[in-house]
C-alpha cells in the first residue's frame, strides 16, 4: 500500500474498523457463561474494556463475542452470581 | 492599542486573539494567570471558546488532544511540576502531530521547594518533539504565541510550540504592550483546517497502533518536518513583521554581533540585561554582541554556526544538566564543532535569582579576558556565593 515515508498519511490514521481485527485469537483463556445461573445483571457487559460482552435485548442472557473478547477474565472476575468460568484454549 | 499588563496577562489577550477554541487548563504558579485571565474571558463572553478546567495537566494535554483531533484551535498553559507531569502525553501530542499552543511559565522543578523562575522544566523538556520558542519580554509573548499558531498549524510542520516565558520576570510584570487589532490578526491566522478530522460520520482510528515496519518512517517524517519548520518560523517573523510592524530576527537575533569579538548566546528575558550592559560597554570601546536564541527546537544549528567567526563564544544557561554543563551551551558547542574560537558556559539565574547588570558585565568582562588570556574554566556559576568577592 505504501512503498516510501513520503506516501505516509500525514499523521496516523487507519480507515479500516476495528471490528475487522479478529483480537479473539490473542485468548489464553475464554469466559463461559452458565446461562443457569447468570441472573441477568449485565455487571460483565457493563465491565468488559473490549465491548466483547453481547446484549442483544434487554432481558436476554449476555453471551460472548469471541471473535474479539481477549480473554482478559475481567468479566469472570467481577460476575457475582459466580456464572462465567475462564477455560483454557486448547492449544 | 499599548495596555500595561503582565507578560501573563498578554498570553491570554494572545489566544483569544488566535480564536482559540478549546482550553483545558490546570493552575500552576506562576502560570495561573493565564487560566484566570482566559476564565474571565470566556464567562463574560468576550471570548468563545470552550473552557475546560481539568484534574490534572496530564489530563489538559489529553483533553486538547482529543479536541484538536476533531479541528479545534487548542490553548493551555503550564509551568514547572505541571509541565513534568503532562511529559508522556507532551510525546503524544507531537506524535500524533496536533499543533497544540502552550506557554510555560518557566520555573524551577523541585526539591526542595522553589516556585521562581528558570529554565529547568523548558530544557526538560527537550525531546518531547515540540517547537520551543523563549520570549524576551511581554510584546514577544503576545507575538510569538500568534506567530507560533502561524507555524504549529502550517500543513508542512503539523507540530506543537510551547511559549517559554521566564517566570515571575515576565509573567508577572507589567509593561506595555502594544495589542494588535482582531482584523489584523485574522488576516495573519487563518482558521485552523486540518484534513483528517475525527467525525462521527466518517470514522477512522487515529493514533493507533504504528507496528515496528513503519514507525521509523513515522519518526523520520517528525524530523524532517521540524527541519522545514526552521523556514516557516523565518517567514511567520518576517509576515508578522509586514503585518504589525515588529519582528524578531527569526531563530535567533543577533545584536551588534557584527564586528564584535565576544558574543554571548542567551535565551529569555536576561537577553534584555545583556543588550543593556553590551550597549554600555560598547561605549567603552569593548567589540561585545549578544546573540538571542528564540528557538531552541528546531535549533538554530546555521545562524549559531555563523558564530564561529567571533574569538569568543560565550553560552548564558538559567539551568544545569548535572554531570555535565548547561544544555544551551552544549548545543551551541556541538553547532559550531571544528571552529577553534573560546567557548565558555556561564549559568546563572537559578531559582529566582536575579540575573543584575553586574552580572552581565562581569560576563562580557571575563571573555574579554579568556579572549587574551586563554580559557580559565569551562563553566561559571555566576553570583554563586563562593566566597571569591568576585560578583
Amino acid at each position: 500500500m505504501y512503498e516510501t515515508y513520503r506516501d505516509l498519511p500525514p499523521i496516523q490514521i487507519t480507515t479500516q474498523s476495528t471490528e475487522d481485527m479478529p483480537t479473539g485469537t490473542w485468548r489464553t483463556f475464554r469466559p463461559v457463561i452458565d446461562e443457569e445461573k447468570c441472573n441477568n445483571c449485565y455487571f460483565c457487559w457493563k465491565f468488559c474494556p473490549d465491548l466483547s460482552i453481547v446484549v442483544r435485548e434487554e432481558g436476554d442472557h449476555p453471551s460472548v463475542d469471541y471473535v474479539h473478547c481477549k480473554g482478559c477474565g475481567i468479566c469472570a472476575n467481577e460476575c457475582r452470581a459466580g456464572a462465567i468460568v475462564m477455560e483454557r484454549e486448547p492449544l | 492599542m499599548i495596555h500595561a499588563i503582565t507578560a501573563n496577562h498578554a498570553a491570554a489577550l494572545a489566544a483569544k486573539l488566535a480564536r482559540v477554541e478549546v482550553a483545558a487548563v490546570y493552575p500552576i504558579t506562576p502560570q495561573t494567570t493565564i487560566s484566570e485571565k482566559l476564565a474571565d474571558m470566556v464567562s463574560n463572553g468576550e471570548m468563545e471558546a470552550r473552557f475546560l478546567l481539568m484534574e490534572s495537566e496530564h489530563s489538559a494535554m489529553s483533553a486538547l488532544i482529543g479536541a484538536s483531533y476533531v479541528g479545534a484551535r487548542t490553548f493551555t498553559a503550564t509551568s514547572s511540576h505541571g509541565l513534568a507531569l503532562m511529559h508522556e502525553v507532551l510525546m503524544w501530542a507531537s506524535g500524533v502531530r496536533r499543533p497544540i499552543v502552550m506557554p510555560v511559565a518557566a520555573r524551577t522543578i523541585g526539591g526542595p521547594w522553589n516556585i521562581w523562575g528558570e529554565h529547568m522544566d523548558v530544557i526538560t523538556e527537550r525531546d518531547v518533539g515540540w517547537m520551543q520558542f523563549y520570549c524576551e519580554n511581554n510584546q514577544e509573548v503576545l507575538d510569538t504565541v500568534l506567530m507560533a499558531y502561524k507555524v504549529a498549524e502550517d500543513p508542512s510542520v503539523m507540530l506543537p510550540a510551547m511559549v517559554v516565558v521566564d517566570g515571575f520576570i515576565l509573567t508577572h510584570t507589567v509593561d506595555a504592550v502594544d495589542v494588535p487589532n482582531q482584523s489584523l490578526v485574522d488576516k495573519y491566522l487563518p482558521k485552523f483546517a486540518p484534513d483528517p478530522v475525527l467525525d462521527m460520520d466518517d470514522p477512522r482510528r487515529f493514533g493507533g497502533l504504528v507496528m515496528p515496519d513503519w514507525w521509523t518512517e513515522f519518526r523520520y517524517r517528525i524530523a524532517t518536518d521540524m527541519e522545514g519548520a526552521k523556514e516557516r518560523i523565518r517567514e511567520a517573523d518576517r509576515e508578522f513583521g509586514r503585518l504589525f510592524g515588529r519582528s524578531y530576527g527569526g531563530l535567533v537575533e543577533e545584536y551588534r554581533t557584527g564586528d564584535a569579538d565576544a558574543v554571548l548566546v542567551v535565551a529569555g528575558s536576561a537577553a534584555g540585561t545583556a543588550k543593556e550592559v553590551a550597549d554600555r560597554l560598547r561605549e567603552e570601546g569593548l567589540r561585545v554582541g549578544v546573540a538571542r536564541i528564540r528557538v531552541f527546537r528546531p535549533f538554530p544549528s546555521e545562524e549559531i554556526a555563523r558564530l564561529s567567526s567571533k574569538k569568543v563564544v560565550g553560552v548564558f544557561d538559567r539551568s544545569f544538566t548535572f554531570g555535565d554543563g548547561g544544555a544551551m551551551f552544549n548545543e551551541v558547542r556541538s553547532a559550531m564543532h571544528g571552529s577553534d574560537n573560546i567557548m565558555k558556559n556561564y549559568v546563572g539565574g537559578l531559582g529566582g535569582r536575579d540575573v543584575t547588570a553586574a552580572h552581565m558585565e562581569w560576563i562580557f568582562r571575563n571573555m574579554i579576558d579568556i579572549g587574551e588570556r586563554g580559557l580559565d574554566r569551562k563553566i561559571e556559576w555566576v553570583g554563586l556565593r563562593d566566597g571569591s568577592g568576585r560578583w
